[in-house]
């Protein structure tokens, strides 16, 4: 909203501005402007090296077509807000427009969504009609870390195997979705030292059952029981309440190797999967649970 | 038009008239913005950028991210549903220069923040192509090895402040340390998880 003062200027500027433009049209109609059939008239009177400049009118239709473009922005100017805080005839608004533009969506999509609002999680996950609206949710919003496929990449979860850092059921999917998850391994290069690391390292792949150095495994098992056992549990399969990885199987979040799995306990893993409560609708939310629920299911 | 010639050969009062000619448009369209509350009062919570923040936005703007990323969610349903809550001049009152951006080659950024993790970003800036396989974005190594310098972001400070940025004696005098040290990958994902953050809506 502009104050008084700015709102005239804006008015006066802007009427003085078509004023002038129709002044200038027409004053320049026709150079001399006393009557065409005196053969004194028919030239400006310039003329450079002997070429002499005809004072002819201005073609009609170039002239009338900027009559009417001065026909137009009066006609603009008042059914539209265009001087200062005037709001038009129309009352139109950009705000407005895409009010409008929402509630004709809101009213269409309402109905799409509202056909599965009651129905269970692993119905709608085989809803064929149902996925193809999933499809479309999951690349817009989740496809970029979890890939296109849903097949995760080094640091984002393969959402199409068994394996859940938090659990699998529609519950567990929808809490994620929609309060995120907070995974938090604290680094142990300081704590246990680079020994430490190397032993505790050669017991986890041997967990996993991958070669390794027989001769660290005490020490490594001692450093597990000790740093390790709370989260990832005693006989390593981990704990989805607190997101800490299963060690004993073939699936790793992050580099499974000898070096990865040493990289992981010297620097620790800080991995965050953002909320989307205040980002989309739960009806989006729904859906998307179904959609990654049915991407595990064969 | 009797007097016509005058002008045309009078180069000085030409140049002097195409200049109140064309200088309609802007004391109409922008003059008077510069005394509209809506867009020279912040919006309600909109804090000044951190000392990170700042480097970061220094890095954003240096590395031509503005170039291929608007920052400026138009109100139009396409766009507030795929980006969130369309833009409000009071959010960038205290950015000097705004980087609105009028072209998209990558999507817009104007309310990235808090949409991806930071190990995303990281991911991302390192190579873009290691979490989207089809991007097209540049890849950005050198952010990780880059340490910022931590002895001109007191200065930027002070200078964002002549310009009527509402930086503290604290800020300014904190903004050494919070900066020592830190890679610039650091500094731009800070800036990036600060985008628009404040207006919510859901899409």
């Amino acid at each position: 909203m502009l104050t008084t003062f700015w709102s005239w200027w804006v008015i006066l500027l802007t009427l003085t501005n078509l004023v002038l433009i129709c002044w200038v049209l027409f004053a320049n109609k026709k150079v001399a402007v006393s009557d065409d059939d005196d053969p004194e008239n028919e030239t400006t009177g310039h003329e450079y090296d002997g070429i002499q400049e005809y004072d002819n009118p201005l073609p009609k239709w170039w002239f009338q077509m900027f009559v009417i473009t001065l026909v137009f922005g009066a006609i603009y100017f008042v059914m539209y807000p265009a001087l200062g805080n005037w709001k038009g005839v129309l009352g139109w608004t950009s705000v407005g427009q895409w009010e409008a533009e929402m509630e004709k969506a809101n009213v269409k999509y309402s109905e799409t969504f509202g056909q599965y609002k009651d129905m269970k999680i692993e119905d709608i996950a085989a809803d064929p009609k149902a996925m193809k609206i999933g499809t479309r949710l999951f690349a817009n919003n989740c496809a970029v870390c979890h890939g296109a496929d849903g097949g995760g990449n080094v640091g984002f979860p393969n959402l199409t195997d068994k394996d859940w850092l938090y659990g699998g059921t529609p519950a567990e999917i929808e809490m994620s979705i929609t309060h995120g998850r907070n995974g938090a391994m604290p680094p142990w290069g300081d704590v246990i030292g680079e020994d430490g690391v190397v032993a505790v390292a050669e017991y986890v792949l041997k967990m996993s059952g991958q070669e390794h150095d027989a001769a660290k495994l005490e020490k490594g098992m001692q450093v597990y029981n000790t740093t390790c056992v709370a989260c990832h549990g005693p006989d390593g399969t981990g704990n989805k309440m607190l997101g800490a990885p299963n060690l004993t199987d073939s699936i790793w979040l992050y580099e499974g190797t000898g070096e990865g799995i040493r990289h992981s306990v010297r620097a620790g893993r800080a991995n965050v999967m953002p909320a989307q409560a205040d980002k989309l609708r739960e009806d989006k939310i729904r859906m998307l649970t179904a959609y990654v629920y049915s991407l595990s299911q064969d | 038009m009797k007097n016509h010639d005058k002008v045309e050969k009078n180069i000085g009062l030409m140049m002097i008239l195409m200049v109140v000619a064309i200088s309609f448009g802007a004391l109409v369209e922008i003059v008077p913005q510069f005394f509209n509350k809506a867009t020279t009062e912040p919006i309600e919570g909109l804090k000044p950028y951190t000392a990170m923040q700042l480097e970061g936005r220094d890095i954003y703007i240096r590395e031509g991210c503005n170039v291929c990323h608007s920052q400026m969610v138009r109100p139009f349903r396409s766009e507030t549903e795929r980006y969130g809550h369309y833009s409000v001049a009071g959010e960038s009152v205290y950015d000097y220069p705004f980087l609105w951006g009028s072209k998209r080659t990558g999507p817009d950024l104007a309310r990235v923040g808090g949409r991806y993790s930071d190990e995303w970003h990281r991911a991302h800036l390192y190579n873009p192509r290691n979490v989207v396989p089809e991007s097209n974005m540049p890849a950005f190594p050198w952010l990780f090895d880059n340490v910022l310098d931590h002895t001109v972001t007191p200065k930027k400070m002070e200078a964002l402040r002549t310009l009527g940025v509402p930086y503290t004696d604290e800020d300014i005098a904190g903004a050494e340390e919070a900066v020592k040290g830190k890679t610039e990958v650091q500094a731009l994902v800070a800036y990036l998880q600060n985008l628009g953050l404040l207006l919510k809506q859901k899409r």
